[in-house]
């Protein structure tokens, strides 16, 4: 036997005690209680028993009764918040990468203070969500926010504009929040990108006298690509479960509820785990969908190394 | 010619001016509004004219804040040495070890971290039901492994890949035990990814909303974050601003400290979980 297959064979023995610990506590945290929701999402449970309830199949799913559809898929709330959901995913995300790349070659440009532009970039990231919330719902406050004082100030506007109340402009000033607290944090992941990139290429380009637009759309927009496919699939994911931004700052109005609002109003505030369970269950298996779709995507960028 | 790089240059700083103020403003905004009392609060301008305290006085008078940082600190805090302790363990087989169903489990990890939250809210529920956890801050630091655990067993495993096989292949050789090589040998090359991890999965843990609103109760027991966004005045259309902004910029300043002096290293975590993940 060579040292080196003694010393594989030595590590095989104990990798698994080593990942059962972290293994367990991810099943109990994940596996099972997703497990339940699914299984609650066939019942009519509620908040205050978990432990009586008939199994009434696909009932919270859809059914037909007494000449009448029921169940989330023709409820018009969720299906409003399914479409609230993929309009703020969609549009967040797309707004978030195409600025992100812009910021991204802004800062990337060697001048002095580019260290300070960067902390600058990690400001909006770090604040918590919460907090962030608070602090637009403040700004963006009809009466007495700054926003409103801005534009009237600068003649855009003739009176206070109800940036949050129950119009579509609640679910535009969502997006503009989640844009300005995720857009540094996208471009900081391009800027990582641009880094690696061979400076030899663009020192070719300028001596060829090549326009720099069509430098960055024929070599530093595919260079990036992979680095860009990644930051569009993490920010999907999270922008489709968005909760806590819509929460704290409109509430369940209808204008803005997603997903994520509509499964926590259902199953806590209206106790009905049944029903919320059947909404999360429906928004898992979006997740779940794009992730299958993620994962199969990852061989073909040559990620072999990271498995 | 000259000119033209001049105006080039001065057209790149104007951008970055630009960009900073839309970055920076809303914090220097809260900041600002943290120190108007009263009336005063209802100007919107851009400076304090009469800077004061009271609503700095007021948010820890008027409600159990400090002890919602406590909770905030106590709950990240173990989160962090839980999931930093059994990660550590966890990659160090996923890094250096070839085992069957390596790959599936690492790819079914990965699929974790992408979970809605909500989606395991009623399977939770239930188990905070059943141990008596509920209104208490052990409910949220079991809950808070299900973000916090593949992401550190991520990046780390992707750190010990990258560390030099030699020293530990030696030691393997002089006959140590592989808990030995771990603790001996690992966790001292390990340390710096340790620190970067583990202010991420603070950050995350300190931050969290979702579970924090549903799993706690009484004022007493709710993280700061829920504590912030229950804030209340007299009526719904009266909250206290001033108080909120005073809160808001409490929990901050600390977190961009943090953020700002491990800046380099949060960049690399960051990109190593998202850019190799």
């Amino acid at each position: 036997m060579t040292a080196r297959s003694a010393i594989d064979k030595a590590r095989a023995r104990s990798a698994w005690i080593f990942v059962a610990p972290m293994l367990i506590v991810l099943a109990l945290v994940a596996a099972w209680p997703l497990a339940r929701t699914i299984w609650f999402s066939m019942t009519n449970a509620t908040l205050v028993d978990l432990t009586t309830y008939d199994f009434i199949w696909f009932d919270n799913f859809i059914v037909h009764a007494d000449g009448r559809w029921y169940g989330i898929f023709t409820d018009p709330q969720w299906l409003r918040a399914l479409w609230n959901t993929l309009v703020f995913a969609a549009v967040s995300v797309s707004l978030e990468l195409v600025l992100g790349v812009i910021v991204a070659l802004i800062v990337n440009a060697a001048l002095p203070g580019r260290g300070l532009m960067r902390a600058a970039m990690l400001v909006p990231w770090a604040i918590p969500t919460v907090v962030s919330a608070k602090i637009w719902q403040w700004m963006l406050n009809d009466q007495f926010g700054v926003v409103n004082a801005m534009l009237e100030g600068a003649g855009f506007i003739d009176g206070p504009v109800a940036w949050l109340g129950g119009s579509s402009l609640a679910m535009v000033s969502i997006i503009m929040v989640d844009v300005w607290k995720t857009t540094p944090f996208v471009a900081l992941l391009v800027l990582a990108a641009l880094q690696t990139l061979p400076k030899e290429i663009y020192e070719a380009a300028k001596v060829d006298g090549i326009h720099p637009v069509k430098v960055f759309f024929k070599v530093t927009l595919p260079l990036i690509k992979p680095a860009l496919v990644v930051a569009v699939i993490f920010r999907l994911l999270d922008a489709m479960r968005m909760f806590d931004l819509v929460y704290v700052m409109t509430g369940s109005s209808e204008e803005t509820m997603t997903l994520s609002v509509f499964a926590r109003q259902a199953l806590v505030s209206f106790q009905d785990v049944g029903y919320g369970s059947a909404a999360s269950t429906g928004l898992f298996l979006i997740i779940a969908l794009i992730t299958v779709i993620y994962i199969m995507t990852l061989k073909p960028l040559g990620r072999e190394k990271a498995a | 010619m000259k000119g033209k790089a001049a105006l080039k240059t001065g057209g790149l700083i104007a951008l970055w001016i630009v960009v900073a103020l839309f970055l920076l403003f809303p914090f220097y905004y809260a900041v600002v509004s943290s120190f108007r009392e009263g009336s005063a609060i209802f100007e919107a301008s851009l400076w304090p004219a009469n800077p004061t305290f009271a609503n700095y006085e007021a948010v820890m008078t008027d409600q159990p804040f400090a002890k919602n940082i406590l909770n905030s600190l106590i709950v990240a805090f173990s989160v962090v040495v839980l999931s930093l302790g059994l990660a550590t363990f966890a990659s160090y087989a996923f890094g250096r070890a070839k085992f069957k169903g390596r790959r599936l489990l690492l790819y079914t990890i990965l699929g974790v971290s992408m979970f809605p939250q909500v989606a395991v809210l009623s399977g939770l529920f239930e188990i905070v039901r059943l141990f008596g956890l509920y209104n208490n801050l052990l409910s949220l630091v079991f809950s808070y492994m299900i973000f916090t655990l593949p992401f550190t067993v991520w990046v780390l495993t992707s750190f010990v890949r990258d560390l030099p096989v030699e020293i530990e292949e030696a030691a393997i050789m002089d006959g140590a035990s592989s808990w030995t090589i771990v603790t001996k040998v690992f966790l001292p090359l390990l340390a710096p990814a340790l620190v970067t991890t583990g202010l991420l999965a603070f950050i995350a843990a300190w931050n969290e909303f979702l579970f924090a609103l549903s799993f706690t109760l009484t004022n007493e027991q709710r993280t700061v974050p829920v504590a912030i966004a229950l804030i209340s005045g007299a009526s719904q259309y009266e909250l206290p601003w001033g108080n909120i902004m005073a809160a808001s910029v409490i929990v901050t300043v600390p977190l961009i400290v943090l953020v700002l002096f491990f800046q380099k290293k949060l960049v690399a975590g960051l990109t190593a979980g998202a850019v190799k993940g």
